[in-house]
C-alpha cells in the first residue's frame, strides 16, 4: 500500500512516499536527511503523539490542564481524551501528579502540568 | 396596560434627547426601543460631527433645526458631561474650479444662519491642515464645526431622562397602534401601552410607525456609508473635521478626528433595499479609501482598526419630517431624521417637547435635575484622582481594557446605572471597553464575567447586542456538583 | 517614590528570564509588574506541548515552562506583583503603576525591561466586509476561553490565517468536540511551523486552504456562515467565481502579531517600522538609555526558547548598566535589512562591541530555497551561510563573532540580505 506523509523534521517538510505491507516498511522515497527517513519509519509503523487535555477540577469552574507523560499511539487520542474529560480531581494538585495512570491501556500516564492549591 | 402621557417611540439620539426634554415637564414619560440597547440604530454609525449647517438648503427643516442644534450643544454637553469639541470643519476643494463653489457655499450657509464661515486659500489651509494631501487648494472654515460622541450623548440623555422619571423599555418593538378614547393604544414587545401622545423617533423605521396611523405617508430610502477607524497614534494628523466639496464624482469622503482621539474615515453613500444592511462590503470599503486619499494622500492602512458600515434614514421627503402628522392628532413625527440628525437633536427634542406640554397643559418639572456626571473615566484623571478614585473603590485599580484603560469600576458603573448596559457592545459604547486597537480581543472574557456576575446570568447567555448575538456555546464540564 | 535597580514591565516568559537572569548576574533589587493575576504571560493559556526542546531539551507545555522560570523567581525571593498595570513610562525612568492591592504606585528605576508581550490582530484590522457578528474570535481570546475558563466559543469553527496560535485551537477545538472545518491561509504559504500543519491540522483531516480567503461574514446576530475565495497570488485579490460558503457559528483569526509598545512610545522609545518593536543596539538596550527590550515585544519570535535567551541577555545587560558598566564602545553601525529580510534585530551595532559576539535576528520575507544569507559591510561579504529553507515562520539567528565585528569596526552599515 502507498502511503504519503509529510516530514516535521524542519521547514523544509518534505512530501514523502512509502510502500508499506502489513506494518512493514517495503521503502521510502522522498527524504533529504536522515531525520525525514527515521521520522518516517517511526510515523508508519506506529506513530505517537503527546496529547494534551483538560480534567474538570472539582468546586471550580476553572480546569486544570495536562498532558500524557509520553507520546501514545495516534489511534488512541480520541479514546484518551474521553478517558481525561470523563476525570474529576479535587484540589490541590501539583505539577506531575498523575491524574490518570496508564491511560486507555498505554504505557502514559495523565499527569498535572498547572499546580491548584 | 401602561397608563402614559406620552410614549416615544425609538431610541436614539432623537428619541433620548426628546425624552430627556420631555422630562422637564410634569408628564408620565416612557421611552420603546426595539433593540437590546439604546442607541442601536443610526446613532451608533455615522461622522459624529456637530455640523455647522451650511450644507442644508436653505428653508428646510435640515437647515434650521442643524444651525439651532448647535447652538445648544455647548450648553447640553456641558449638563451632561459629555465631552464635544469645538474643532471646526473645513469643506476642501482640490481644483481652482471649485473656489467659487466654496464661495456658493458660504453664501448658502449664510443665509441658515452659520456664523464666522470663511474661505481660505492653500497657504492658511496647510497651515491649519500641515498633512492635507497637496492637491488641497482652497477650503471654506466653519468655526462652528464640531466633534461630540454618539453614543455616549444618546446614553447620557437617556440617564438623564431616567433619572428625572421617564421609563425606558428595551426589547420592545411597537407591533401596532390604535386610537384609544383620547389617547393611542400602543402594542409592543414590552406589553400594551396607552400614552396621550406619541412621538415617532422611529428612525430607519420612522416610515412604517407613522403609516401605522396617518394617511399622510412617507417612506424612508435606506442609504448605507461604510466607514473606517484608525488607531490613536494619527490622534494630532489632522485638527478639523475635512469634507470635500461634494463634485460629480460624490459627496465625498470626510476624514475626521474623533472626539476619542481616533481617525475616522467615511461615509460612502449606497441606496439599499434592506434597510437594516448594515454589511460593510469590498467595494464600499475600497471607495472610502479611494476618496479618502484626495485629502489624506497615504491612508495608513495598517493602523486601520475597524471598519463599520451605517444606514441614514433618507426619507422620500428630501427633508426632516417634524411635527403632529395632520390626520393624527397628538401623533408627532421626529420621522426621516438622518444627518445632520445628531446635531438637529437637541432642537428637535426641545421642539417637540415644547409642543406636547402645550397640547397637554403641562406644567414644568421642578424636580427636574438637568445634570448628568458621566461615568468617571480613569484614563482622563490625574495619578491624584486615580489614586483617590481607587481608595474609594478598588475596581479602579483593575484595568479590564487595556488599549482604552478601562477599569473594572467603570464596567460594573456602565451596568448598573439607569438604563444600564446589558451586553458587550453596550458596555463598549458606555465605557469604550475593546473598542481600542486591540478590539477586545484581551478584555472579551473579563467583560462577560462581569456581565454573568452583575446580570446573574451565565456567561453563555451573554450577548453582544441582543437576540441570538451569543458570545459562546458551552461549558466544557457540566455542573451541578459543586462548581461555581 | 520607591527606587528599584531593575523594573521589568511584563511577568511573561522574557519577564521571567530577565528577571532570572539579572538575579544571577548578581542584582539584588529586581521588581516585576505584571497585569494579570499570575505570573506566565500567553504561555498559562498555551497548555499544548512543544515548549522548552532548546531550553530544557524536554518537552514541556506552555505552564510547564513558565513554571521553571517561576520556581527560580519565587527560589531567588524576586520580588514581583500581579494584577498590576502600569500606566506609564518616562524617559527618566519613572514608573507609573496601579494594583488593587497597593493602589497607585510609582517608582524610579535605574533601569527599566520592557517584556510587555504582544497582541493579536483583530478582525477589524482586515477590513473582512461583512456583517459584525458574534462569534468571530481571535485564535488567543478562544484559547483563554477554552483553555483557563473552560467555556467552548462555538461548534462549528473556521480558521482564518495559519499562524501557530491558529493550527493549535484546530487541533484544540477538535480536541474538545468541535468541527473544524477549514484553515484558510491568505498567502501560499503557511507561517506556521510544520509540525503544527501535520499534527494540529492533517492528523485530523482539517484541509488547508492556502492562497484563500475570506471574502464575507455571514449572519446577523451570531456568525452563520463565512464565504472563502481563492485569491491571486499575485495581487492578493478574491478570485471572482471561486467563492465558497461555509456554514460555521465561529470563526477564528490567527492573522498576525503586533508587539505591544504603547507603553515604550510614552517612554519616548523609537520604535522600528519593521518589526513593530523597539530598536535597539547589541545590548538590546533601547534609543532611551537603560530601557531594554525583549521577547515579543520586541520582535515577534518563533519558539518561546528564543524569547527566553534573548530575555536573559537582557537581564544581564541591564544590570550591568546599572552598575556603570555598559560603556557604548566606538561609533554606531545601523544594521539595515536588505532583500528578503524582514525587521532584523538589533538595528544597531557598537563597532567596538568588544569580546562578545552578537546575535543578529530576523524572519525571512517568503520562502526562499538554497539560499544564501550574507552579512555585508558597503559591498565586502563578511558572513554568509547557506540554507536549505528559509520560511517567515522560522526565524533566523546569526551568531557575529568578535572577529566579523572588528572587520566592520569602520563600516558606516552593515546589510543583511538574502541571496535566493
Amino acid at each position: 500500500m502507498r502511503k504519503e506523509i509529510t516530514c516535521i523534521g524542519c521547514p523544509m517538510g518534505c512530501r514523502m512516499t512509502a510502500e508499506v505491507e502489513d506494518g512493514k516498511i517495503l521503502s521510502v522515497e522522498g527524504y533529504s536527511c536522515n531525520v525525514g527517513k527515521k521520522y518516517a519509519q517511526e510515523e508508519l509503523t506506529v506513530p505517537k503523539r503527546m496529547v494534551t487535555s483538560l480534567v474538570h477540577v472539582r468546586g471550580s469552574s476553572r480546569p486544570l490542564p495536562v498532558r500524557t507523560s509520553a507520546p501514545i499511539e495516534k489511534s488512541k487520542i480520541f479514546d484518551c481524551l474521553r478517558e481525561i474529560r470523563a476525570c474529576e480531581i479535587t484540589p490541590p494538585v501539583k505539577i506531575g501528579d498523575v491524574i490518570i495512570s496508564r491511560v486507555c491501556g498505554t504505557q502514559a500516564d495523565i499527569v498535572a502540568t498547572r499546580e491548584v492549591f | 396596560m401602561v397608563m402614559l402621557d406620552v410614549l416615544i417611540i425609538g431610541g436614539g439620539v432623537v428619541g433620548c434627547t426628546t425624552a430627556r426634554m420631555l422630562a422637564g415637564y410634569q408628564l408620565k414619560t416612557a421611552l420603546l426601543e426595539k433593540a437590546s440597547d439604546i442607541c442601536e440604530g443610526q446613532s451608533k454609525a455615522n461622522t459624529a460631527i456637530v455640523h455647522g449647517g451650511y450644507d442644508a438648503k436653505p428653508g428646510t427643516m435640515k437647515a434650521k433645526y442643524n444651525v439651532m442644534g448647535n447652538g445648544m450643544f455647548q450648553k447640553m454637553c456641558s449638563e451632561l458631561d459629555v465631552p464635544l469639541k469645538w474643532n471646526t470643519s473645513l469643506v476642501v476643494a482640490f481644483s481652482e474650479d471649485g473656489i467659487p463653489k466654496l464661495e456658493e457655499l458660504k453664501h448658502q450657509g449664510e443665509r441658515n444662519g452659520v456664523p464666522n464661515l470663511s474661505v481660505i486659500g492653500r497657504e492658511e489651509l496647510r497651515k491649519r491642515e500641515p498633512n492635507i494631501s497637496p492637491a488641497a487648494c482652497a477650503a471654506l472654515l466653519v468655526e462652528t464645526g464640531g466633534i461630540v460622541c454618539p453614543y455616549e450623548l444618546t446614553v447620557a440623555n437617556a440617564e438623564n431622562a431616567a433619572e428625572n422619571g421617564v421609563r425606558f423599555y428595551r426589547n420592545a418593538p411597537v407591533t401596532g397602534i390604535q386610537k384609544g378614547e383620547d389617547c393611542w393604544i400602543v402594542q409592543s414587545g414590552a406589553g400594551t401601552f396607552s400614552a396621550k401622545a406619541v412621538v415617532n423617533c422611529a428612525g430607519l423605521y420612522s416610515d412604517e410607525i407613522n403609516n401605522m396611523v396617518s394617511e399622510d405617508k412617507i417612506r424612508i430610502l435606506p442609504r448605507r456609508g461604510e466607514y473606517y477607524i484608525l488607531d490613536k497614534k494619527y490622534a494630532d494628523v489632522f485638527h478639523a473635521s475635512v469634507f470635500q466639496l461634494p463634485t460629480k464624482m460624490g459627496k465625498g469622503i470626510l476624514v475626521t478626528p474623533t472626539v476619542d482621539g481616533t481617525i475616522l474615515i467615511g461615509p460612502t453613500a449606497e441606496d439599499l433595499d434592506v434597510r437594516d444592511d448594515t454589511r460593510t462590503t469590498s467595494e464600499g470599503l475600497a471607495k472610502a479609501i479611494r476618496f479618502g486619499s484626495l485629502t489624506w494622500e497615504h491612508i495608513p492602512m495598517r493602523d486601520v482598526i475597524t471598519t463599520f458600515s451605517g444606514i441614514r434614514a433618507h426619507c422620500d421627503r428630501d427633508d426632516f419630517v417634524l411635527g403632529e402628522a395632520p390626520d393624527a392628532p397628538m401623533f408627532f413625527n421626529a420621522a426621516g431624521v438622518e444627518s445632520p440628525g445628531l446635531t438637529s437633536s437637541p432642537a428637535i427634542g426641545r421642539y417637540l417637547a415644547e409642543l406636547i406640554a402645550e397640547k397637554l397643559h403641562a406644567k414644568g418639572n421642578p424636580n427636574y435635575n438637568p445634570i448628568r456626571k458621566g461615568i468617571p473615566k480613569f484614563r482622563e484623571m490625574t495619578n491624584e484622582e486615580r489614586a483617590r478614585a481607587i481608595a474609594s473603590n478598588p475596581d479602579y485599580a483593575k484595568v479590564v481594557c487595556r488599549c482604552e484603560t478601562v477599569t473594572e469600576a467603570e464596567i460594573r458603573e456602565a451596568i448598573r446605572r439607569p438604563v444600564g448596559a446589558r451586553t458587550v457592545d453596550g458596555i463598549k459604547r458606555r465605557t469604550r471597553a475593546g473598542m481600542g486597537r486591540c478590539q477586545a480581543g484581551f478584555c472579551t472574557p473579563r467583560t462577560v464575567e462581569i456581565l454573568s456576575e452583575e446580570l446573574h446570568i451565565s456567561p453563555l447567555e451573554v450577548t453582544k447586542f441582543g437576540g441570538n448575538s451569543k458570545l459562546l456555546s458551552g461549558n466544557l464540564f457540566e455542573k451541578g456538583d459543586g462548581a461555581e | 517614590m520607591r527606587t528599584v535597580d531593575i523594573l521589568i514591565v511584563g511577568g511573561g516568559p522574557a519577564g521571567l528570564a530577565a528577571a532570572v537572569s539579572a538575579y544571577e548576574s548578581g542584582c539584588r533589587s529586581i521588581l516585576i509588574l505584571e497585569r494579570e493575576e499570575a505570573l506566565g504571560g500567553i504561555l498559562k493559556q498555551c497548555i499544548h506541548n512543544g515548549f522548552g526542546l532548546h531550553t530544557f531539551h524536554e518537552e514541556l507545555t506552555g505552564p510547564e515552562y513558565a513554571q521553571k522560570y517561576i520556581d527560580k523567581v519565587v527560589e531567588y525571593q524576586i520580588p514581583y506583583q500581579c494584577c498590576t498595570m502600569v500606566l506609564d513610562i518616562t524617559e527618566e525612568r519613572v514608573v507609573t503603576a496601579v494594583s488593587n492591592v497597593n493602589g497607585l504606585q510609582q517608582f524610579q528605576a535605574k533601569s527599566v525591561i520592557l517584556a510587555m508581550g504582544c497582541r493579536e490582530r483583530p478582525r477589524g484590522a482586515l477590513a473582512i466586509p461583512g456583517w459584525r457578528c458574534s462569534g468571530i474570535y481571535t485564535a488567543g481570546t478562544a484559547q483563554k476561553f477554552v483553555n483557563l475558563e473552560g467555556i467552548m466559543p462555538g461548534k462549528k469553527v473556521m480558521i482564518l490565517g495559519s499562524g501557530d496560535i491558529g493550527l493549535i485551537m484546530a487541533r484544540r477545538m477538535t480536541f474538545m468536540g468541535a468541527k473544524v472545518l477549514a484553515c484558510v491561509e491568505l498567502l501560499p504559504y503557511s507561517s506556521g511551523l510544520k509540525r503544527n500543519i501535520v499534527q494540529c491540522l492533517d492528523d485530523y483531516g482539517i484541509p488547508l486552504l492556502l492562497n484563500h480567503t475570506v471574502v464575507d461574514i455571514s449572519g446577523r446576530e451570531r456568525l452563520e456562515g463565512v464565504t472563502v475565495a481563492e485569491v491571486d497570488p499575485e495581487t492578493k485579490q478574491p478570485i471572482p467565481g471561486t467563492e465558497t460558503y461555509y456554514e460555521c457559528d465561529t470563526l477564528l483569526l490567527s492573522v498576525g502579531l503586533i508587539p505591544e509598545n504603547e507603553l515604550s512610545k510614552l517612554a519616548g522609545v523609537k520604535i522600528s517600522s519593521a518589526t513593530g518593536g523597539a530598536e535597539v543596539d547589541e545590548n538590546l538596550e533601547t534609543s532611551v538609555p537603560g530601557i531594554f527590550s525583549c521577547g515579543n515585544v520586541l520582535h515577534v519570535h518563533d519558539l518561546v526558547d528564543f524569547v527566553s535567551q534573548e530575555a536573559e541577555k537582557a537581564g544581564k545587560k541591564a544590570f550591568q548598566f546599572v552598575q556603570g558598566q555598559l560603556a557604548e564602545n566606538g561609533a554606531r553601525i545601523p544594521v539595515t535589512g536588505g532583500f528578503g529580510v524582514a525587521g532584523a534585530v538589533p538595528q544597531v551595532l557598537h563597532a567596538g562591541s568588544g569580546g562578545s559576539p552578537v546575535t543578529l535576528m530576523f524572519r525571512p520575507k517568503g520562502v526562499y530555497r538554497n539560499a544564501k544569507i550574507s552579512v555585508s559591510a558597503e559591498g565586502t561579504e563578511l558572513y554568509s551561510r547557506k540554507y536549505r529553507i528559509l520560511t517567515p515562520g522560522e526565524m533566523v539567528s546569526l551568531e557575529l563573532g568578535p572577529d566579523l565585528l572588528s572587520r566592520a569596526a569602520g563600516a558606516k552599515e552593515l546589510t543583511v540580505k538574502v541571496e535566493a
